[in-house]
Order: C-alpha cells, then structure tokens, then sequence
C-alpha cells in the first residue's frame, strides 16, 4: 500500500512538524521509494528465524543500584528558554473542561 | 437503578514506583520530595549522546513481583520507546516494554464479601520509567519539575476480570499489600508512589461484546478508586438508558466534587509509534537468577496468615488483620517475644492500638509504643496488677509520650488495690452508707448491685481490682441478708 500525502502529514504532525505542500509531495515520494526499497527483505523466507531486537550481540548490560552526583542545577537549567525559580516553564499543556450544561441536566433528572 | 440489567467490566493498570536507591537508566537519586530539578543529569534529561544503562535492581524488583503473582518471567525481554511529546519527558519518549515484557499470564486471588475467591488474571508486568512532574495550577504556564523522570515504575495489568467496583478495591489492596511485603514499593497512593488507572466499560448482562470503555486517571486512594468507578459505571449506564452512546475518553477524577471530567490535552494522537530501543540490550534471565530470587522472596501475606493462625492459634480474623500490612504483622511478633497470651495481645492490637493509629492518622511504624511495653502492660492486667480501663488509658497516654507503662502507673498511683481487707473496709463503708438501697436490693433490686460495684470504684479512684470487689460485696450482702432474715 503506497504511502499517500495523507500519511506524511499525519506522521509530520506526530513529529511537531511543519512543510510547505512541496515538500509534502517530495517526502510522499521518497517515503514510498524506501519503503520498496525495505519491502525487498520480505523476498526472503524468515520462517525459521527468531526476530532480531538488537544488532549487537550483548546481554545484560546493568549498573549496580548506587546513586550517583547529579549534574548542577544551574547547569541543568542554562538549557531553559523559560524558568520561574528552579522549574522548566512551559505553556499551558492542560484543561480539563466542566461536563457540558446538557450532560448536568442529564444528570439531575 | 439500572444496575441489575447491566454488568460493568473493568481493568486495571497500576504503576507502582520502585524504591531503588537510583534511577532505572542512570546514577541520579530516586529520593522524593527534594528541590525542583536537582536530582537530574544528562541522562534522565533526555541530551543527544548519552546512553541509559539499567539498573540491576529493577529488573530483580519486577522478578520479584511476578513470582509472587504467579506469573512466567520471561527469559529473554527487551525495552522499546515509546514516542509521544509533552513537556515533562524530555526525551520525546518513554522507555518501556512492549512486545516482550519481563512478567505475563499472572494472577491475583481475592476474597470477595460472601467468602467466594475470584482470580484476577494478570496481562503482564512490565518495566518502564516514570516522566517528570509538571505542575499545572501554581503559575499561568506549567511549571516543570524533572526529578521523578527516570525513576523505575513496574506497571501491572490486568485482563478485563474485574466486574465491580468493590472488586478493583479488594484487587488494589492486594497487590499493595504485596509490593509493601517485598519491599519494592511503598505503596503510598496519596504521595503518587502507587497509582492507579482504570479501563471501564458496561454492557447489558449476558452480552458477550465489550461495550466502548472510558479510561479513569487521577484518583489517589483505594476509596477514591472505589468511588470514582462507581460514579462512572452509573454514568454510562445513564447513557446507555438515555439511548446515547458512550464516547471514548480519558476522564480524571475530581475527588472533591465528586465526578469525573473529560480530560483534554493538547497530546491527544494516541500513536506512540512503539519500537525496539536500540540504547538498551536484550535482558536476559537464565533459570539460576530466578531460583536464587524465589529463594530470596520474603514470606507473602497469605503464608504469615496461615502460619500466624498456627503458630499463635488465632482464628482467621485475627490472622487477617494483623497481617494485612507487613509491619503490623512484626509489631505483632515483636510483642510476643515477651508475652504467651496470644490472643490478647491481638485483642489489643486490633482493637486498642489500630484505634489510635486511626484516629491519629498514623503508620504503626510512628506509634510510640513499643512492642515490649504493649507486652508489658498486658502482663500488668493479666496479673490482676491494673484493670483493662487503666491499661487503656496507660496506653492512650504512652503513645504519645512513649514512656514506659511501669513507670508511668507508679507516677500516678495507678497500681490496682487487690489487698482484699481494704477492699472490704470499702465495701462495708460503701452497704452502711446505703441502707435504703440495700433493703431495696435485697426487695429484689437486682441492679444496685452495679451501683455499688460503682460506688466502689468511685471510693478506690478507679484502682480496685473488680473481680475482687465482687467477689467480697456479693459475701457482704449475702451475709447480710442471712442476718435480716434470721
């Protein structure tokens, strides 16, 4: 199923993205060359084999629980485009709206 | 009123925050509660060019847990990202477990009101990492606190075997009980450490389809839990009978009002676009790693129900409650070491020192009293050396001083008067001083008998020991009436 311009502005907008139509056609394109390009490996038979999750041929890499000094916090902060004291400050990411007037009518009937 | 035609179906995702000392993928401190953005790094912070690494302990923490809810560990798992923006995960995604989660096919038991077990099966248990903190109503914009961000979660869910509200409360008690008996999480809800979301959706009873479910957030307690499940069931039954539809959403919970509100973010695309995380390598569990940690397992609470009931010979409701938390049940076997009488010492617990905790709103690990004292004051009151109202009272004031009993019953005189020719000096006083009463008593006035008994007390301050007072005026007065009527 070819990739359509629908799909890279869904996914453009998953990524916070913004193109101009062009663009949008010309990823279209190389969106679907790719995946051609990738389709080829379904060629092969992999009924047999066990899905690889990791290209390197490691296991078990853990540190031991120990705390360690945490960077300074003014350091961590210089980072910020916006702060109040010592907090990130970001704009209004929440609202939670009242239960629409019908939905209350419904309620006290 | 409806509720009889319909039948609610419910799952549980729970996320309970690990007590490492040390974030899941780098060295930053877990502790709660310190200055915004202080313990953060590059790490938990999402820079271009760092690399998590696991912490050991999580992986053993989520083995733990699913051993103890009869799940298979998985030998080989893997982590995967999971991608969405907001403010407070700076990385642009969440490292989770998706395809190959550690724990899968588990189950919880619980006891339902009429006796009757039901299993809640467990989907899987999974390790993930928590996002920061953001904090919506202190500022005109939202304020960001990175801290918690990185601190390893376990997320725990459910299959769809949950059908009431009551039922989702029994289940949460369970598994908080169990993450507090192992030691891997500690269980406060009001602090966020365990926190609990609910998928629910009802359909008319018989009917095998699932109706569209609503997930509820945002709600801090098992009560809250209980209540809010109850609120929503009702009203997508209300829907339902309205001839509506349900639409699905997230709801949060406004435990003060007592409702739930439509939840709206700006993220709202719910395609996290999961895939393999290529930072971290597979885990891998070989068999001696599970063995050695069943071993190191601590006894569950149904085991130390079972043994308290042997050991100590208490009925199963002794045994329940003084085992429903972990340091209850070592406050119980601390006292006693010092005492034989096994079922007193739960009688107190039970009913005197929960009734403090409770009204003090405290843990039993801030009770002042300690264990050899508690074992000590019951001693005092089966030796007939106090009664029961002064040993409650004794232990009203030493938990809030923690003084010790003795010491404090000698300050104030408490000791009981068992010296039975005093007692009898007391009575007597008590029959002359009443004659009316005790022909009224005697004319069948079988009462007075506990206004002398009163009368008593009220002359000894309290302190004389009641079994002896009975026994001595129930001699007075009988030998008194021999004398009236002979």
């Amino acid at each position: 199923m070819p990739v359509t311009i629908k799909d890279v502005e869904y996914i453009a907008n998953l990524a916070r993205l913004e193109f101009k139509e062009e663009e949008k056609e010309k990823f279209t394109e190389q969106f679907n060359r790719i995946l051609e390009y990738i389709d080829k490996l379904n060629e092969l038979d992999t009924t047999d084999v066990e899905p690889l999750y990791h290209v390197i041929d490691l296991k078990n890499v853990f540190r031991e629980d120990i705390v360690k000094e945490s960077y300074p916090r003014e350091e961590i902060l210089k980072n910020a485009p916006s702060r109040t004291e010592f907090f990130f400050k970001v704009p209004k990411v929440i609202q939670v709206e009242k239960p629409q007037k019908e939905n209350e009518d419904k309620e006290q009937s | 009123m409806f509720a009889d035609k319909y039948e609610a179906v419910i799952g549980l995702e729970i996320h309970a925050q690990l007590l490492t000392n040390s974030k899941a993928f780098c060295g930053c401190s877990t502790k709660f509660g310190l200055p915004p953005n202080s313990n953060v790094c590059p790490i938990c912070l999402g820079m271009p060019g760092t690399l998590p690494v696991l912490n050991k302990r999580v992986v053993e923490f989520a083995i733990k847990l699913g051993l103890a809810t009869h799940c298979k560990i998985r030998t080989y798992s893997i982590f995967a990202r999971k991608n969405y923006f907001y403010p407070d995960l700076p990385k642009g995604y969440q490292i989770s477990q998706y395809e190959e989660p550690i724990c899968y096919d588990g189950y919880v038991e619980i006891e339902l009101k009429n006796g009757e077990k039901k299993k809640i099966r467990l989907r899987r248990i999974h390790m993930e990492e928590d996002a920061g903190k953001s904090i919506h109503d202190q500022d005109v914009d939202t304020l960001i606190d990175i801290n918690r961000c990185g601190v390893p979660l376990l997320e725990i869910v459910t299959e769809p075997d949950i059908n009431t509200p009551q039922e989702a409360a029994l289940y949460l008690t369970k598994i908080r009980q169990l993450v507090q008996y192992l030691d891997i999480c500690d269980g406060n809800m009001e602090e966020g450490s365990l926190r609990c979301d609910a998928n629910v959706s009802v359909r008319l009873k018989g009917e095998k389809k699932l109706g569209t479910k609503t997930e509820v957030k945002n709600m801090n307690s098992i009560k809250n839990v209980e209540k809010a499940l109850e609120y929503e069931i009702n009203r997508q039954i209300q829907i339902l009978e309205s001839g509506g539809t349900v639409i699905q959403e997230t709801l949060l919970w406004d435990a003060g009002a007592g409702v739930v509100r439509p939840m709206r973010s700006k993220e709202e695309a719910h395609d996290y676009r999961y895939f393999p995380e290529p930072d971290l390598v597979p885990v891998v569990v070989p068999e001696e790693w599970i063995n050695e940690i069943k071993k190191s397992l601590p006894e569950l609470p149904e085991e130390k129900r079972d043994r308290f009931m042997k050991q100590y010979k208490l009925p199963k409701y002794d045994a329940e409650v003084l085992t429903s938390s972990k340091a209850l049940a070592d406050y119980y076997e601390q006292c006693v070491k010092y005492i034989d009488d096994y079922k007193s010492v739960s009688n107190w617990i039970m009913v005197e020192v929960l009734k403090i905790l409770n009204e003090r709103q405290i843990d039993i690990a801030d009770f002042k009293v300690k264990p050899e004292h508690l074992a000590m004051l019951i001693n005092l009151v089966n030796e007939g050396k106090i009664n029961q109202t002064t040993a409650k009272m004794v232990l009203e004031e030493i938990s809030e001083t923690g003084e010790e009993p003795d010491s404090l019953i000698e300050r104030k005189g408490l000791l009981q008067i068992s010296d039975e020719s005093f007692i009898e000096e007391v009575v007597v006083k008590v029959l002359e001083g009443n004659k009316e009463n005790v022909e009224r008593y005697f004319a069948g006035k079988d009462k007075l008998f506990g206004y002398f008994v009163g009368e008593v007390m009220k002359l000894t301050k309290g302190k004389a020991n009641p079994k002896i007072v009975n026994e001595v005026l129930k001699r007075k007065l009988e030998e008194m009436r021999v004398k009236v009527n002979g």
